[in-house]
């Protein structure tokens, strides 16, 4: 599904990845482990095609398709989601408009019709039933006075009325209570399917124990210096990051 | 991002959607403008000796004055003997139906979306149509007759209720009010008339569409709304012109008055031409537009939405004289490519326990100025006046502007003025995060200066406020920079 090889990419002309690799298939969930600064976000923002993010080197095929020359709502369209670390507030639109917005984008690039209200609003209802959110959030304007933890589980709403085939988790578990952090670990869960794959970027082992990856990467300076399977993520709880960051030299 | 700069480059030199001529035979007087001109455009319209002599007085007046200088807006000398003030459909005779009216001037409405038969028959919206000078087709005036409300063009309440216009025109915009105001009242051609009796509330939305057609020609329409106690009218205004290369003058007054407990909210849509995207062309909009709030509990509200014009100069007000009277102020400005837009309102507390509300919601594009102007004025006897003003600017790109004047003279203690006040440049971030979700970035900006001008167009009856969103969008367009 997902192949990128030899990514680098740079923030205002400094090299933050330094050549990644990764392969990830559909029914998999990996994540992406590592300490501050090592370019996870970066990697997240470029996958989503922030334009602040210059890549530099190496290429992304997404199904086969040249990623990185596709603008943010093309990847978007083609089925890739970014849950962001910092959801932005948009004033005086509503979620269930923003999101009927959004689906409706990505339904007409995919060939489907387009919802009217109606059927928007059952299809979504089932999804905030499932994610065990309740539906006064549609009628609030997006992000605007939630706390941390409402903006991340408006995160996991959007992706699972979008449905997308790759879905990428940017420390999603950050700043979250225990009891949030299991909403959004069940969400995610209940949205594991064959046929999609899902990269959860995170700084802590414990997001890990509510959503089991396939396999565990760890970064460290713009590289991914070592991969293995859950066990690595719990190593690594016990080690700390120093650990890792003797494999860069 | 090469097809996205393609996408936006294209947008950017979309045209003006409106700005088709139409083909008509029009009768003209000659340019320019003495007591002679006057005297032939009262003449033309069979006018009562009364009103030209309130033409010529203000016409005297007018020449004792000077255009005024002091909006944030730039334009070259306009030469007023070069138009021309009386421009008209030709061999117009009494209209019995709306059947009579010139295919060709019926074509234009229902290219512009309003088909004046469609909106007979279906939206309950009754329309006046004012072309170029004259008003060319007022529907739905029997089914308010029923009612006792008069709607009708100007000229025709000059004729036939010359008692109601003597008592009031001028009664808020005075003839010598300012320069503009001052010249429409010499030379107005034509606009719209209503009167909506005691105790009535009109069971529909009035509604006038203003269109300049001919060439240099200024269109100076006079709107006059009286709603006498008790009574409630609902009146919405739309304008659009053909593309041009030279600038065209429009002049107009409204006039409101709403005597004890009655209500009008005024709404407008102005999508004047704004000229092209190098600043050629376009309308200049200089309006005086005033709401007298003269019966105790009375309302006035004025609601706009201002995408059109190369320069707009706009202060629609209330005079709060009754006791307890409210007076509302909501706008949406945007300036884009090459617009300047100087506008905001004026509330004049005079009554007790006035109150006034301000929302102004500016947008700046492009090369585009965008300036909000206002003035509270609590007089001494306003015991217990309150104020709220909330103006908010947008950037969109980084060679706009947007400038903040608010003016505040408060002459009793007992009043509250409240004013907030912010400007903000249109967030990467939040465009980022709306294509992220697979919008692409002309529906992003728009989602986002949709949002930033929400509690503005919740005040517009439903369809208008569809209208406003969807002009909005395509005046938006390639305004990020």
């Amino acid at each position: 599904m997902l192949e990128i090889r030899n990514l680098h990419a740079q923030v205002d002309g400094k090299e933050i990845l330094k050549g990644i690799h990764l392969k990830m298939n559909a029914g998999e969930v990996h994540a992406i482990m590592g300490p501050n600064a090592s370019g996870k976000s970066t990697l997240a923002n470029v996958l989503a095609g922030r334009a602040t993010y210059a890549v530099t080197q190496g290429e992304i095929l997404f199904n086969g398709k040249n990623l990185l020359e596709m603008s943010p709502e093309q990847r978007a369209r083609e089925g890739i989601f970014l849950a962001f670390q910092y959801p932005v507030d948009i004033p005086g639109i509503t979620n269930s408009y923003f999101l009927k917005a959004a689906l409706n984008a990505v339904r007409k690039y995919r060939g489907l019709e387009e919802l009217d209200a109606i059927d928007f609003l059952s299809c979504v209802r089932e999804k905030l039933k499932l994610l065990k959110i309740e539906e006064s959030l549609l009628n609030r304007p997006v992000n605007v006075g939630f706390s941390g933890g409402e903006k991340k589980k408006n995160e996991i709403v959007q992706m699972a009325v979008l449905d997308p085939k790759l879905a990428v988790l940017d420390e999603t578990d950050s700043g979250l209570d225990i009891d949030a952090l299991k909403v959004v670990a069940e969400g995610v869960n209940s949205l594991r399917k064959k046929e999609n794959a899902i990269l959860l970027i995170t700084h802590y082992q414990r997001l890990l124990n509510y959503i089991v990856p396939d396999y565990v990467h760890v970064l460290s300076d713009g590289k991914i210096v070592t991969s293995g399977g859950k066990d690595l993520a719990t190593q690594l709880e016990e080690k700390g990051y120093t650990w890792v960051r003797e494999w860069n030299h | 991002m090469q097809e996205e700069a393609k996408t936006l480059k294209e947008i950017t030199e979309e045209e003006y959607q409106w700005g088709f001529v139409t083909d008509i035979e029009e009768e003209r007087i000659p340019s320019g403008l003495d007591e002679k001109i006057i005297q032939l455009l009262s003449e033309k319209k069979g006018e009562p000796e009364w009103m030209l002599e309130w033409r010529l007085r203000a016409y005297r007046h007018w020449l004792t004055l000077k255009e005024p200088k002091w909006a944030n807006v730039h334009y070259g000398p306009i030469d007023y003997q070069a138009i021309t003030y009386y421009s008209a459909p030709k061999k117009r005779q009494e209209l019995k139906s709306l059947d009579e009216v010139d295919p060709e001037i019926r074509k234009t409405f229902e290219k512009l979306g309003i088909s004046i038969e469609e909106q007979k028959r279906f939206s309950g919206v009754a329309v006046d149509a004012v072309f170029d000078s004259v008003s060319v087709a007022t529907t739905f005036k029997e089914k308010l007759a029923e009612l006792g409300i008069i709607f009708c063009s100007f000229s025709e309440a000059v004729q036939k209720h010359p008692d109601l216009v003597k008592k009031y025109l001028g009664t808020v915009v005075p003839h010598n009010d300012n320069f503009f105001a001052s010249l429409n009242s010499a030379v107005f051609s034509d606009g719209s008339f209503c009167y909506v009796p005691k105790g009535v509330r009109s069971p529909m939305e009035l509604s006038t569409y203003f269109r300049i057609n001919a060439a240099n020609t200024g269109q100076f329409e006079r709107t006059l709304i009286i709603a006498d106690e008790g009574s409630y009218v609902s009146y919405l205004e739309g304008c659009t012109a053909p593309m041009r290369d030279e600038n065209q003058l429009h002049a107009a007054v409204v006039e409101l008055i709403a005597l004890d407990n009655a209500e009008i909210k005024y709404s407008t849509i102005q999508n004047w031409y704004p000229g092209d995207k190098n600043g050629k062309g376009g309308i200049y909009n200089f309006v005086t537009k005033r709401g007298k709030c003269a019966g105790k509990n009375s309302k006035i509200s004025w609601t706009q939405v201002e995408t059109g014009s190369a320069i707009t100069w706009k202060y629609p007000g209330c005079i709060l004289a009754g006791d307890n009277s409210v007076g509302a102020f909501y706008s949406v400005a945007l300036a884009n490519h090459y617009q300047q837009a100087d506008t905001g309102t004026k509330m004049i507390h005079i009554g007790k326990n006035t109150r006034s509300t301000i929302i102004s919601k500016g947008i700046s594009g492009g090369h585009g100025q965008n300036t909000y102007r206002g003035l509270v004025r609590i007089l001494k006897r306003a015991a217990g006046a309150r104020n709220y003003s909330q103006c908010d600017s947008l950037l969109l790109g980084d060679k706009c502007g947007a400038h903040t004047f608010p003016y505040v003279e408060v002459n009793n203690s007992s009043s509250q003025l409240e004013h907030e006040a912010s400007t903000s440049k249109i967030s990467e971030d939040q465009l980022f995060y709306c294509r992220s979700r697979g919008l692409s970035q002309e529906d992003a900006v728009n989602l986002v200066v949709n949002g930033f001008c929400k509690t503005v167009f919740k005040e517009l009856p439903m369809e208008f406020a569809v209208e406003a969103q969807k002009l909005l969008g395509v005046s938006l367009e390639g305004a990020v920079g």
